[in-house]
């Protein structure tokens, strides 16, 4: 689990358009710079939303992630509820600060 | 005649990008609450202030976990936003004047009491360039941001928020500038989630209750995992209020609140604060 290298190849391509470019010329060779699980280089190339909510990317990353992908707004916050219900509560990250990892989602209570 | 005004505003995405999406039985919501958004530009102008320091919490555009400050100000000529899709965000990209000189003043002082880091390179996102284009929508008026860590845990203290606004009034009184101080972001609200559209009214009522009788031992109060549960990620945001409460040492006397547009995912909230 390296959420915090996902989150920061997230925040890269969404602030840093040297970055942007290399993700619409050369997704593959981007990855190789960050420390990824082969399930976390899954989740953002496939893209999984759902999945990449689950390991706890922050939404303030991810809702600028999905439209990359042409993923309008309320089939994002679809995605999200469908990776609960795929992969179960958030492991890590802010949606899972308290309660020993309990996603704090309204769908998950 | 340093600080005119003092006020504090939603910065929700939503509120410009997602306008189109508001439901028709809610059109007069949304355009009432535009009206007021309006109405705050008007008073803000009427002070006629040389700048505006925007007190901001921003979301990863400029600041990320691999060296996150807890409070940060903006020191640069000028600022570029928004750092998002244009058309997502329904703001076209725009440069905002600066004024980096009066920013050095403002840092020395503040540092002599608050660990403060400067920037002379920020991009807005939509915590400030949303409350700009309601407020300031020629974009002719400087600009100072200063950013609160709400986002990255562990967060800034809210008894920390606290004193830094005390630090900024005490800082403003010393230059002869008239600032307008705008706190941008909260109540409740559970953004960018399975749960955005949420908001918990009783605990908007509570803190806005707070917020308006200037109760900063009650707005201080919270624990961030309290926030969390009761009023989502989101509002971790209130820390933006609590500074600019400290920073104006008096209750509120104009203030719009409502809870009916779910698609903007914030309570949307405006307010103004006397200057005491």
């Amino acid at each position: 689990m390296s959420l915090y290298y996902v989150q920061k190849l997230i925040y890269q391509i969404n602030r840093d358009e040297n970055i942007r470019r290399r993700f619409d010329e050369n997704f593959n060779d981007l990855l190789v710079d960050y420390e990824l699980s082969d399930e976390e280089i899954h989740a953002l190339k496939k893209p999984d939303i759902g999945l990449l909510y689950v390991l706890g990317v922050n939404g303030q990353l991810l809702m600028h992630y999905a439209p990359l992908f042409g993923i309008e707004w309320f089939d994002y916050l679809a995605a999200m509820k469908q990776g609960i219900e795929e992969h179960g509560p958030v492991r890590a990250g802010l949606y899972a600060m308290t309660g020993g990892g309990k996603s704090f989602a309204k769908e998950n209570e | 005649m340093p600080l005119v005004y003092a006020g504090v505003c939603s910065h929700a995405p939503g509120i410009t990008g997602r306008k189109h999406l508001v439901d028709q039985a809610s059109l007069s919501i949304r355009d009432e609450f535009y009206k007021k958004f309006d109405e705050m530009r008007q008073q803000i102008e009427s002070t006629r202030p040389d700048a505006m320091v925007v007190v901001a919490a921003e979301h990863f555009a400029n600041f990320f976990m691999d060296n996150m400050p807890a409070f940060c100000m903006g020191m640069a000529d000028f600022y570029d936003g928004p750092i998002e899709d244009e058309k997502w965000l329904g703001i076209a990209k725009t440069r905002i004047p600066g004024n980096p000189e009066l920013s050095l003043r403002l840092i020395k002082s503040i540092m002599q009491e608050v660990d403060l880091a400067y920037a002379q390179e920020w991009k807005f996102d939509h915590g400030i360039i949303v409350p700009l284009h309601f407020l300031t929508p020629k974009y002719n008026l400087p600009v100072i941001p200063v950013n609160i860590n709400c986002q990255g845990p562990p967060l800034t203290p809210l008894h920390r928020a606290k004193i830094f606004g005390e630090v900024l009034r005490r800082t403003f009184d010393e230059v002869p500038e008239r600032i307008a101080l705008i706190g941008t972001g909260g109540i409740s609200h559970w953004p960018c989630t399975p749960d955005s559209g949420k908001i918990n009214h009783d605990w908007d009522a509570r803190f806005l209750n707070q917020f308006l009788n200037h109760d900063l031992k009650g707005m201080t109060s919270y624990s961030d995992e309290e926030t969390y549960t009761e009023a989502g990620q989101g509002g971790f945001e209130i820390r933006t209020f609590i500074t600019v409460s400290a920073a104006a040492n008096g209750p509120g006397d104009w203030h719009y609140y409502t809870a009916e547009l779910p698609v903007f995912a914030v309570g949307c909230t405006l307010a103004r604060l006397m200057i005491n």
